[in-house]
Order: structure tokens, then sequence, then C-alpha cells
């Protein structure tokens, strides 16, 4: 059974406010009775720490990067988006809930959206407070760019990197706390189990927490009122994604092992706009941020056999799909519909490039029509990127894009205060299954990061803290920790001495090609079913043939390597039986057997308007799927067209 | 892109822990594809190793866009290799020649004491940042964002300074192992913006004072800029003196006003 | 385990990183400029641009050893002797003969105390903070006389105590030394091409350290605008210049009887 989501009562636009009265409050002196650990330094946990810290919590923060800069929100281009209204285009709140709604597919909660969108207001004015150097015009106002899939300008940015400067920000804010004694700080250090302890109830809640320190193989544990994991997304597990190499799913399975319900796994995210892979040894894929599609056109030949240069061909033998089929949106169509639109021109042998898995994505037009220097202004440092990686010029030759998994809408099942089905353990951020639905809208990752952790998180935490007043942390000598301690070092013991032939790195790749291929951008029954199977018995080869080298009392990257992709294989499996259970196409989720007329995804709204929760049971076990039935009040579901 | 292959030497600093010996080791790097990156290259060597059941080669690595600052060693004496402007990730096989013999050794600073092979520890630079590295405003005291215009060339000149990564490129150039141009960065960020005014001269000193726990001074080389992978100009460092000397004074004044 | 675990500000706690040097106990103004290496850097530029002006001064006072002899109360005399006694008697008769002079070489001694203190305290510390590299370092930006200002210094410092023994107490053996007749000493010992050599290298040195000195100064005192920056490398360079052109041009104007002493003149 699922929990309550304690949605608020009342009319959409006061549920926030009313809820933040309703909830219970934790009076200022006693906030420093309790202790909270936050997993993750990113924005949803840097910006969760920096206020918990203020509001006068002791905040434990845990990373495993060498410095919580590093989180990889810092990768984050484009922008973040706010329904300030500064361009006067008819933004307002109500149209960035009613954007994000839809832009979901119809599969997020609306209370959690309109909640989203009004508070993305304040983060705006919180971060250029905190110094966030976002562009400016001349006369010192605050620019905005219309971003992916929006009809407004409401996306605000710094430059190419403005995940960067939002995540040095809060960064900032959190070392400010650091420095005042608030907050303590843990650097690499993971987080590799999650501790319960059944209250007088026989209510088992998050306790603490057991990290290894990844550079002396030291296994501790940390007692805590309160976990908050804001861990990030689980792309990683396509072993090819944008995503940084370190990223991974660990915290939040080992929470999910716990008790924490997995909501669409199945709901992960295609950039349209990344470089497409060069060889087999590529270990990451780049993504230029979508802004690009704004002056970019995007076009394949018409010919499959065109041997022409770019330039060379004339507009009547190039095919630019997206504004023939959209006329309306053209270039600027949401992500899923980018990112499946060029897979279909690859599959038809109309791709770019060496080996023909690309589609082009050409400025000579913006450059004309601006001048060089406009673009350069703009979008200079992609154009450096993208120039230092494929060695050639976008200036001169058109850039060759392909879609890749960059985002990750499933994760940790929470309820509108943001915990998820154990009692004290948070997610935010990317690690919850949250505000997106189906689909996420470009620009709104960094809003939902910064959200979670500076404006809804500390309120309702205290919701959750506020009847333990009194109540004494639990002993890192007691039982439930020994256990995990014990838990943690078995585990690393076992990677060290399976002694096989295979590097986890190359599970990984193997892994990845099986979820690429079967979870990837169009899923269908057979290949689903045949993914079950066939990660299962990767994972058992894995479990017979893993070799990690080395000891673990120091720094051992394949062993944390391994530990990640041992986790990797149970979530690859998990996604493969949610997207074999929602017999529909919605978002980022693209089942064959659902499909208009025209090749356009097709919801089923009838079976499918909720949300999937999957309840982990053990490895051979499959797991128990919950259903929160959704309801749509203010945005009346409709079938997505942007023709 | 190009489907060519390059044979290389490789001679990599390895050392077991932090208070172990070092030493370089000699590994072939053979049929290196020309577009991998340097650190597809050192994946492609470590694999190599695991199947000779040899350990693999510690490196520091996350993002690989050039934007975490996790990775960073000295290729060939140069912090981040040989291409201006770019992280030891972004660095590609293709500005190598078949035949090359390829040198990498960690960051040195006494400050960055060698974790394992090429990774170091960084964590003083935090230091500097907790020391004065922020703009005190508590979540929620906010005002609009619009309230306070920022001139365009000021809000670009923050941000040419904001760029920075933090890897230690700057230190590891550096021949005094100086920290200047990141605390610089970070100064004049903050110092320059008008957020950031109430706090000017108390972030420079405590910035400065914290800095020089750790770091060397600055004798104005320039070796910094060359590696930093932002290109991030010496100027700030002009600035962050200037800033420092003035707060000895400004401070001061301060305090006699109480 | 029952209260909270006390706050504590170390990130990285479980590095092995700790500061190398204990945060500073605050000196009361104007001692805590020189408390930092980025206060003894600014003490180091301003006293190197006060031993700059004394360098161009000394190079201006020294181009009278071209003149020659000139008429001086109906006297002849050698310009650069009624110059050599011009500082002597700078500002009396408001001062008494000499005390200006003394002022100002206490002031230059004061600026070379300081300069030198700087620059050893600031090399301990990054001798102390850098970590060579085991393998050759591929310099971009750094060059010689960047590298070199700790060398350079010394060669200066030694090259400054030399000098004063040769030319103003008359230490050094090889000539007739007779305090205030410059003109004579200087021909006197430069025309000792051993001497004349460790003037010329000594003056190339100097040249050097001024090079990158003056550059640095400018970043040091934080005098920096972007539009003007462009020009410190340029001045930098002609300062160099001048200084190297004019000092070496001494002891070889000596060497090649450009520049004589020629006690018959003076009747």
């Amino acid at each position: 059974m699922l929990p309550d989501s304690k949605i608020p009562d009342g009319p959409m636009a006061d549920k926030w406010e009313n809820h933040k009265f309703d909830i219970k409050l934790v009076n200022p002196a006693n906030k420093r009775k309790f202790t909270i650990l936050v997993v993750g330094s990113g924005l949803a946990g840097a910006s969760a720490a920096a206020t918990l810290g203020e509001l006068g919590y002791n905040v434990e923060v845990f990373t495993f990067h060498d410095s919580p800069r590093r989180a990889h929100s810092i990768a984050a281009q484009g922008g973040i988006n706010a329904a300030k209204n500064y361009r006067n285009d008819g933004d307002s709140i109500h149209r960035l809930f009613y954007d994000t709604v839809k832009g979901g597919d119809f599969r997020s909660r609306e209370a959690n959206v309109h909640r989203l969108a009004e508070v993305s207001v304040d983060i705006i004015d919180q971060m250029a407070a905190q110094g966030v150097p976002f562009a400016r015009e001349y006369g010192g106002l605050l620019d905005n760019r219309s971003f992916g899939g929006a009809q407004v300008s409401r996306t605000f940015y710094a430059r190419g990197q403005t995940g960067q400067q939002l995540l040095l920000g809060a960064y900032q804010q959190m070392m400010r706390q650091v420095n005042e004694g608030k907050v303590k700080l843990h650097t690499q250090m993971e987080m590799l189990e999650l501790v319960l302890k059944a209250n007088d109830d026989g209510v088992e809640e998050a306790k603490g927490i057991v990290c290894r320190n990844l550079t002396t193989g030291e296994v501790t544990s940390h007692a805590g009122h309160a976990v908050v994991l804001a861990t990030g997304g689980y792309g990683n597990v396509y072993y090819l994604s944008t995503n940084a190499m370190a990223c991974n799913v660990t915290a939040a399975w080992r929470a999910h092992r716990k008790g924490a319900y997995f909501a669409n796994p199945c709901y992960t995210q295609i950039h349209p706009t990344c470089i497409p892979a060069s060889d087999e040894f590529q270990s990451k894929l780049t993504l230029m941020s979508e802004s690009l599609r704004n002056d970019g056109r995007i076009w394949v030949p018409r010919d499959p056999d065109e041997a022409r240069r770019a330039d060379q061909i004339p507009d009547a033998d190039r095919y630019y799909y997206l504004e023939e089929k959209y006329p309306a949106f053209g270039n600027l169509v949401p992500r899923d519909v980018a990112s499946r639109n060029a897979k279909t021109v690859v599959d038809q042998g109309l791709g770019v490039g060496p080996l023909k898995n690309g589609v082009y994505l050409d400025f000579a037009e913006a450059i004309t029509r601006d001048g060089r220097d406009t673009i350069e202004e703009k979008y200079g440092n992609l154009f450096q990127m993208y120039e230092r990686i494929t060695g050639e010029d976008p200036y001169t030759v058109p850039m060759r894009i392909y879609p890749a998994i960059h985002y990750t809408m499933g994760g940790l099942w929470v309820d509108y205060n943001l915990m998820t089905t154990i009692p004290g353990c948070y997610a935010t951020g990317e690690a919850n299954f949250s505000d997106h639905g189906a689909n996420r809208l470009g620009a709104s990752a960094l809003m939902q990061g910064l959200a979670d952790g500076y404006f809804v998180l500390p309120y309702t935490i205290g919701d959750y803290l506020a009847p333990k007043l009194g109540e004494a942390l639990l002993s890192t000598d007691d039982e439930a920790f020994i256990a995990a301690e014990a838990e943690v070092k078995g585990r690393t013991q076992r990677f060290l001495s399976i002694g096989g032939t295979r590097s986890p790195e190359y599970f990984h790749r193997e892994l990845g090609k099986l979820v690429w291929e079967y979870i990837g951008m169009a899923r269908d029954k057979n290949g689903l079913e045949k993914a079950i199977t066939e990660i299962r018995a990767l994972r058992d080869e894995f479990w017979a043939d893993l070799r990690v080298l080395g000891d673990g009392d120091t720094l051992n990257s394949s062993l944390e390597k391994a530990g990640r992709v041992a986790d990797f294989f149970e979530l690859g499996e998990l996604m493969a039986r949610d997207a074999l259970d929602r017999e529909e196409s919605c978002g980022g989720h693209f089942r064959v057997e659902s499909q208009t007329p025209e090749g356009e995804a097709k919801r089923d709204d009838e079976n499918f308007t909720n949300v999937s929760a999957w309840q982990w049971h053990d490895e051979n076990t499959p797991p128990t799927k919950h259903v929160e039935q959704l309801t749509f009040d203010e945005v009346i579901p409709s079938q997505r067209s942007y023709k | 892109m190009s489907g060519k292959t390059l044979n290389l030497t490789l001679s990599v600093w390895r050392q077991p822990g932090p208070d172990a010996r070092g030493a370089f080791m000699t590994y072939p790097a053979n049929g290196i594809p020309e577009d991998a990156s340097f650190l597809e290259m050192l994946d492609i060597v470590n694999e190599g190793l695991i199947e000779d059941g040899e350990l693999p080669i510690e490196f520091p690595h996350d993002c690989r866009e050039g934007i975490c600052g996790t990775c960073g060693v000295m290729i060939n004496g140069r912090a981040h290799g040989q291409e201006k402007g770019t992280a030891t990730c972004q660095l590609h096989m293709r500005k190598f020649a078949d035949g090359d013999t390829i040198v990498i050794e960690p960051w040195r600073a006494t400050a960055f004491p060698v974790v394992r092979d090429l990774v170091v520890d960084r964590s003083p630079l935090d230091k500097i940042i907790e020391a004065g590295g922020f703009i005190s405003a508590p979540t929620g005291t906010a005002p609009d964002a619009n309230e306070t215009p920022i001139p365009k060339e000021v809000a670009d000149s923050a941000m040419d300074a904001a760029a920075c990564i933090g890897c230690g490129a700057c230190v590891a150039a550096c021949p005094n192992s100086a920290a200047q141009l990141f605390t610089s960065a970070k100064v004049w960020h903050l110092n320059s913006l008008p957020q950031g005014q109430s706090e000017r001269y108390r972030r420079a000193q405590n910035m400065v004072e914290t800095m020089e726990q750790f770091f060397g001074s600055c004798t104005n080389h320039g070796e910094c800029t060359e590696a930093c992978p932002k290109e991030i100009p010496q100027d700030f460092i002009a600035y962050l003196n200037r800033d420092y000397m003035k707060s000895l004074v400004a401070n001061r004044k301060l305090a006699g006003q109480r | 385990m029952a209260a909270p675990t006390a706050a504590q500000t170390t990130p990285g706690a479980n590095s092995a990183t700790r500061p190398l040097r204990p945060s500073l106990r605050r000196l009361p103004f104007p001692l805590n400029l020189y408390q930092t290496a980025v206060g003894k850097k600014w003490v180091m530029a301003a006293t190197g641009l006060a031993l700059l002006g004394f360098v161009l001064f000394h190079l201006f006072g020294n181009i009278k050893l071209y003149i020659g002899v000139i008429e001086h109360d109906g006297e002849p005399i050698y310009d650069v002797d009624l110059y050599a006694e011009g500082l002597r008697e700078l500002a009396t008769p408001i001062f008494p003969r000499t005390w200006l002079l003394w002022l100002l070489r206490f002031g230059l001694i004061g600026a070379f105390v300081l300069h030198i203190h700087a620059a050893v305290s600031l090399t301990r510390l990054n001798v102390s903070t850098n970590r060579p590299y085991e393998s050759k370092r591929d310099w971009l930006a750094a060059n010689f006389a960047s590298r070199s200002m700790r060398y350079t210094g010394v060669i200066v410092l030694l090259y400054l105590i030399f000098h004063l023994a040769d030319l103003t107490w008359g230490w050094i053996p090889g000539y007739d030394w007779e305090r205030g007749e410059v003109q004579a000493n200087v021909v006197n010992s430069m025309s000792n091409p051993v001497v004349a050599i460790v003037y010329i290298v000594a003056n190339v040195m100097l040249a050097v350290h001024i090079f990158h000195g003056t550059y640095s100064m400018f970043q040091s005192l934080g005098i920096n605008s972007p539009q003007y920056n462009y020009i410190r490398r340029h001045l930098a360079r002609a300062l160099a210049a001048i200084i190297l052109i004019g000092n070496v041009s001494f002891p070889i104007a000596v060497l090649t009887n450009v520049i004589e002493y020629d006690p018959s003149l003076l009747g």
C-alpha cells in the first residue's frame, strides 16, 4: 500500500500556502536539537544543507566527490526557468505550471508542479542575491531566452554555464554554513547503506547511514533524525550518457532495497542535442545546450547516399524534418519529440557523419542573418567545445548531433512533503520521481533541484521532526548500525574475492548496450521481456566473473565502480519491468505498440493516468507494483500536439 | 573524425598511497583512436592492465566535459597538457603524434598531497571558499532580482571570474604553488557585484589569509593563466591584491566607527 | 551517542590536509601590512619602486661622466665631481651639509633591508609550499627574468657591496682611491678589464631583475586596468634597456677611452 501522498486540499493556487500553515513547525530554539544527514551536494543537496543550516538544524553533508562543487549539477548548460514574466510576453505561474504538466505528458502531480512554478520566482531572486552572474542586458536587468518547448522567454542563464553558476552559488551558501559550524562536510564518502530502526509503534524509520571513505576504505556510521537523499539520477545505467562518470543510483537503490518505493523508473529523458559517439571506447557523450535549437536548423540529406559536403547540398535536397512535420514549433519541439524524430531519420539511413549516426544542426542561416559575432556571443563556448571534441569548426561545417540519455524523471517515490515511503527518509532533486511526469521540459531540472532544496524541504521536514523533539540520535553502536556496517564490508569483500576475468567497466558497457537497445528511445513487449532475461543473465555473469584488483583500504575506483554497476543491474531490470507494465506511450516512454497512425506517442489515459511505485523484495522475487492515481483538475489532459 | 589510431608510450607516476614512495612506470598504449579523449586513452590502458592482472592507474576524472574540475594531471610538463584553455578531459588524442612518449605526473604542491597515483587531495581550495567565498544572503531574504540592476560589463566580468572550475591547475603550474588565481577569481566574482559589496573587504582579507595558510605567494610568472582551462586572466590577481591591501585599512575604519 | 556532533569547520575532515601554517595573530596597523605574503609583496613592490628610482637617478648622475671638465666658479672641475659635491650639499643651508643625503641614504638602506627581508621570507615560504616536479617542466609564461629573481637579486646585492667597497669606501686594491674624486676613481677602477667585466655582468643581472620587477610591481601593488596593461611590459622593457645600456656603457666607455681622467685638465 502506498502511503497518503499528502496533497493539500483547496484550490490549486492556495495549496502550498495552506500546507505551509497546516504542517507542524519546529521552534527556532529547538532546531539545534535535530541532526539532518544530507547525502549529495548538488543543487538539491547543497541548497537544502545551506538552508537547513541557516534555520538552525545541525546538518551533515556527504559527498563522494573530493569537493562538493564537483556534483554533476555543474554540467547543466542552458538555463533555469522561472515565471517572472520579465519579458511581458504573457508568462505567469499558471502558464509555467500548465506547460510543465503538459510537457510531462500528464503523468506528474498537479499540486507538486504548481508549487514548483510558484517558488520558481523566488529562486531567481535568491540566486541573484547570492551573486550568480546571470546574463544581463545593457540596462542591467536580467536577460531571458526561450528554451526548448516553451512559447515564452522565461529561461534565465549565465552564458552556457548556468548549472555551474547555480551550483557554485548553492555550494558557497553551504560553505558559509560550514564556516559557521552549522554544516559538517564529509567529502570522499559514499553512502552505501540506509539504516532503519522501528519506532515505538513498530514503524521503521530512517535513522542514519553507513558510508565508505573512498580514500581510506574506512566504513563509518552516521546517525541523524532524518536522511535526505539528494543523489541525482540514474542515467548512467545506459553506460553512454551525458552524466558524469561517477553518477550512480547506489544511494537511492540502497534506500529502495530498504523499503523506499521506486516510481516510474522507465521515464528517462533522451536529450536531442548531443555529440554522436565516435568509437567503441567512448566513455561518455557530451551534451550541448538545447538553446542551440533556437538558432540552429536541424536537417538531414533527403538522399541516403548523399556524398556532397553539407554546405554544397542545396535546400531542395535537405530534409528539415522537424520544420516540415511541426510547423508551429519547428526545431523547438519538446525533447522527446525531437529525439524520436532524429532516431527515425537515422533509422531510415539518412544519418550523417562517418558512422551515419547523427543529424545536422546548421547555423549557416543564423550566421548570415545575425552575423558571426552575435552567434559567437550566444554560443561561443558551445561551439568551442564542439570543435575541441570533434575537430570540426561549427561556424563553417554544420554540427552533427544525436540524442543521448541525459535525465531520469523516475526516482524514489515521495509524497508532497518529499518524504519517501520510509518515514524520515527524503528524496530531493533528480533523485525523486517528482515533478516532471513522463518528460521534463528544458531548463526545469535546475529549477526543481533548487526549489526542493531551498524552498520546499526546509519547510516540510519540520512536519516530521516536530513530534520527535527530545528524541536522542540512534547510537552508532546500535545493532542496526553494526549490521549495516557488516553488510557494507561483506559486499566490498565479495567484489574483491570473485577473482574473475572481466572488469566492472566491461559489465557496465555490456549492460548499457542492453538497456539502450531495449529500454531506449522506443520500447516493445518482446524487447523488454528479452531485456529482463538478458540483464539477469549478465548479472549472474557479473557476480561470477567480475575482476576487481587491489584492496579495499585505499582509493580503488574499480571497487567503487563494481558496487555501482551491481546496483545498475537491479535497476535495469526494474526499468524493463516498469516499461513492460506501462502499455502506453507517454513523454520519454515510447511503446511501439501504442502510437497514432502518424507515428506519434499515444497515451492511454484510461488505464495509466497514474504513478507506478515499485516495492523491492529480493534479487529473485519480482517487485510489487503500487499505484498512485493522478487527477487533473486544472490542466485537462489532451493529446500533446506540436504541429 | 578519422579512423586513425596511435601507438604511444606512457610514463606514468605510480604511487600506492599518500605515504608510499612513487616512481614513473612505463606502459605501452597501442591502438589508441585519434578521436579518443586523453582520459579515454587512460581507460583503454587501464582495461589492458586489469586484463594483465595489474592494478589500473588511478586518475582523477568525473564529468569529462571540462566543467566539474575533477580531472587534471601534468602532461609532458604542462598542467592539463599542451592545449590552451582545455582541461585534461577535453584534450583529444588527435593532438598527439604516433610514437610520442607522454609523461604523466600528478599535481605537485605541499598542500596537494598525493592520494594515489595521479590523484591528489585539493581540499584546501574548499577552505579558501569557506573563509569568505560567498555572499551572506540567507534563503528567503532576497529582494526581487531586477531591483539591483547590474551593468552588463560588470556581470560579464564577474562571469569571467566565476568561470573557475576549481581544478587546481593554477596551483599545479605555479613555481611557488600559489593559489592566487583561484582565490582572486572568486574574490573578484563576488567583489565586483553590487550584492557582494557589504562583505567586500572582509572577504578579501579572510580568503587571502586562509589561502596563505596553505599556499605560496604570487611572483607574477603568469603560468597559472596559461594552465587555466578557463583562461582566467591574471588581472584578477591585481584586483585581489588591491582589495586585500585596502581591506587592511578599510576594515580598521569600520571597526573604528563602532 | 547523545548530543548531536559538535560543529566543526574542516572540509575534508577525513583528509590528511591541514594548514601548513597557523592562522594569524593580527598585529596593529601598519605592521599588519607586512604580515601576509600579499602584504610583503606589496612592500617589496613599493620598496622596489623606491630602489628603481634610485637606480635611475644614479644613472642620470653618472651620465655626467661623459661631460668631462666644466668651468665652475672660474675653476675647471669634472662635472661628476661637482654633482657629487652637490649631493652632499643638498638642502643646505636648511640642513647642515650631508644631512639630507644621509636621510636619503637611510631611506634607501631601509628599502633595501625590507626588500631583501621580504624576498628572503617569501622565498622560504615558496620553497616550503612548492613540491618540485619529478619530470621536466615546460614553462609557458615564466621567463628567465621571472624565474631567476632570487638569483639576480643576490648577484645585485653582492655587486652593490662590491660597488660600494670599490668606489665609496676604496677598499678594492689596484688603484689609488681618493675621496671625492669621482671621475678619477671610476676611470682608475674600470680601466682594469676584470673590474669592468664585473660591472658589465652585474648590470646585465640588474637589468634582468628590473625587467621582471617593473612588470611584477604593477600586479603586486594592484595597479591594473586592462586598457593600459599592455604598457606594463613595454615599460619593463624600456626601463631594463635604459638601465642596461646606460650602466654598461660606463665600463665600456672607460675601456675604450671615451671617458677619461686627465689631471692636467684641472690645471
